[in-house]
């Protein structure tokens, strides 16, 4: 079976957001990137089941420029086979769901699995997009996968609960926790990546629907008011008199 | 030309965030001159519908099949699109749920329209643009974000926007149907498991949110947690490292990689405040932190705290709201 996994490449977890002067841009400097954590799941169930398959391919792809390569590499030392990066800034989720698209028509992948959404631009769009720009079933968000032959076994979290739904492949799921435990690279993995093959291709002429006109942060906090441990109760007091949020 | 607003129903009623949604789609219409359309998806009852005229909406459309109890994304996004064919419309606001992602996401594509989520802020038009505001990096920013297309899908955050009531104002419910095959069912769940969720409150859809982290000590002292959330009506929710070591389930895990909340209180105990964390609670509108820890970093991000031991002031709390109801 062939897995394409689409990884987004951002910046960590701990990342203090800044811009550039003119806030049009995420400030990339002196920031350290990772593979977006969503994609992680992604990833490492893509690899669990090529295993439990016993055969079958994990392909990587990200949309992004030269400088995501050492993330791509990491992707191939946590066990994908090998890698496809689209030579593009990804400008919007249209853009970047219409290079998966356009990839995933070329190679005849059986699963598409990418995360939820990425931490930096939060769309939650592409998995769809791809969906229906492939004319195959999407499964959002999915946090269980399992394969019996061409069928897929999938929880879908909804609000307040949870569906178990069931396709055929082609299919694509964007993934989240509990699927599975993150694998991290190991020795090994680390030395036989420099090897396996990454392909950089040139994106579709599409262009994007949306343009940033501007970041901003959020306004800062007015400062913590602080209640005495012993007198707890008061706190009460404030949130219906004063915060009137009870 | 019209607004096309999807609004999300469950046992009957419509839910409260889509109340949020259909008073977005209202405005929107009201600056672009025209009216807001409701689509209206899940179990609901004509009664309630008829209700949506409260927030603003010029007529509500539905179609009673009732394969569409349950979300199924095939059938709810032909449902949907043949709706905005049927309305002209140029405008369509979802939740930003896991529905309205679902389903906004493969209504974009097949009907060449821009798409916005996790929407803020009613849209700017100055200057012939069209301008939405959204949450970007986890909450950690904002993005004013221009929707190029001649069509445009929102889905819109919720309790970002105040839901309108004009009491006793109705709006005409109209049968519609999409001509819905089986094909269109093929992806429906075979089950669907919901929740026993404590006191209730669901946490995506809860005004009020009383959340746990390490400082709690384990999952037998979360009685504490649960008997102030219930005296509140809150519902609970976990940091990430609590629901790692499964002391909670993970639908309770509050982050950056977790639930992403923003409601109008949330009572951190025993909390530091990780920055994953606050990403997924900085947009709630009143941060209230406990812990026994003063150099604690999410006091930084509260608008009120006690330095304090978690298993003494939160017996007191519970006490307080009690003797205030």
């Amino acid at each position: 079976m062939k897995f394409l996994v689409c990884i987004s490449n951002v910046p960590d977890t701990t990342t203090k957001i800044t811009f550039t002067p003119d806030n049009k841009e995420f400030n990339k400097a002196g920031v350290q990137f990772v593979i977006n954590p969503w994609d992680e799941y992604a990833l490492t169930r893509a690899i669990e089941l090529k295993e439990a398959q016993g055969g079958g391919t994990v392909t990587v792809l990200n949309v992004g420029e030269a400088d995501t390569e050492p993330n791509i590499r990491k992707a191939l030392a946590i066990g994908a086979d090998d890698a496809i990066r689209v030579n593009a800034h990804p400008k919007d989720a249209f853009f970047v769901a219409k290079q998966i698209a356009a990839i995933a028509k070329d190679g005849g992948y059986d699963v598409i699995l990418m995360g939820k959404e990425s931490i930096d631009y939060n769309g939650f769009q592409v998995h769809g997009m791809v969906g229906e720009l492939l004319g195959i079933p999407t499964v959002a968000p999915a946090m269980k996968l399992d394969m019996n032959g061409n069928t897929a076994t999938l929880e879908r979290e909804i609000e307040g609960g949870k569906e178990i739904v069931e396709v055929n492949t082609p299919f694509v799921a964007s993934c989240q926790q509990p699927m599975c435990e993150p694998r991290i690279p190991n020795m090994r993995g680390i030395m036989t990546a420099r090897t396996k093959p990454l392909k950089v291709v040139e994106p579709t002429a599409d262009a994007p629907r949306t343009e940033v006109d501007h970041f901003a942060l959020p306004p800062a906090k007015q400062g913590v008011k602080l209640i005495p441990a012993e007198n707890a109760g008061e706190l009460i007091k404030l949130l219906r008199n004063e915060a009137k949020v009870i | 030309m019209s607004v096309l607003v999807v609004v999300e129903c469950d046992g009957g009623e419509v839910k409260k965030s889509s109340l949020e949604v259909a008073s977005y789609a209202s405005q929107v219409a009201q600056m672009l001159g025209t009216t807001a359309t409701a689509v209206a998806v899940g179990e609901a009852t004509e009664a309630n519908l008829a209700k949506l005229g409260e927030q603003g909406i010029g007529k509500v459309l539905y179609d009673s099949e009732p394969r569409l109890k349950d979300f199924v994304n095939g059938a709810y996004t032909k449902l949907i699109a043949a709706a905005a064919q049927q309305e002209d419309a140029k405008v369509i606001v979802l939740a930003n749920s896991n529905i309205g992602a679902a389903v906004g996401s493969r209504l974009s594509i097949r009907l060449e329209a821009s798409l916005a989520t996790n929407v803020v802020e009613l849209p700017k038009t100055d200057g012939g643009k069209f301008v939405v505001k959204r949450g970007a990096f986890s909450g950690k920013a904002f993005a004013d974000v221009e929707l190029e297309s001649d069509r445009k899908i929102i889905a819109v955050k919720k309790n970002s926007i105040e839901a309108l009531h004009e009491d006793g104002k109705t709006a005409p419910v109209e049968s519609f149907s999409a001509q819905l095959t089986d094909a269109d069912f093929a992806d429906a769940p075979k089950e669907v498991i919901m929740q026993d969720q404590a006191g209730g409150v669901l946490l995506p859809e809860a005004d009020l949110v009383v959340s746990g982290g390490r400082g709690m000590k384990g999952p037998e002292n979360w009685n504490l947690i649960e008997d102030l959330a219930k005296a509140l009506g809150a519902a609970t929710a976990c940091s990430k490292p609590v629901s790692d070591v499964d002391w909670r389930p993970h639908h309770e895990h509050v982050g950056q990689t977790g639930i992403t909340v923003s409601p109008n209180l949330y009572i951190a105990c025993g909390i530091s405040g990780a920055i994953q964390h606050l990403a997924g609670v900085n947009s709630s509108k009143v941060i209230v932190v406990i812990n026994k820890d003063p150099e604690a970093p999410f006091f930084k991000a509260a608008d009120y705290g006690i330095v304090g031991d978690v298993f003494d002031v939160l017996p007191k709390l519970t006490e307080a709201v009690k003797q205030l109801n």
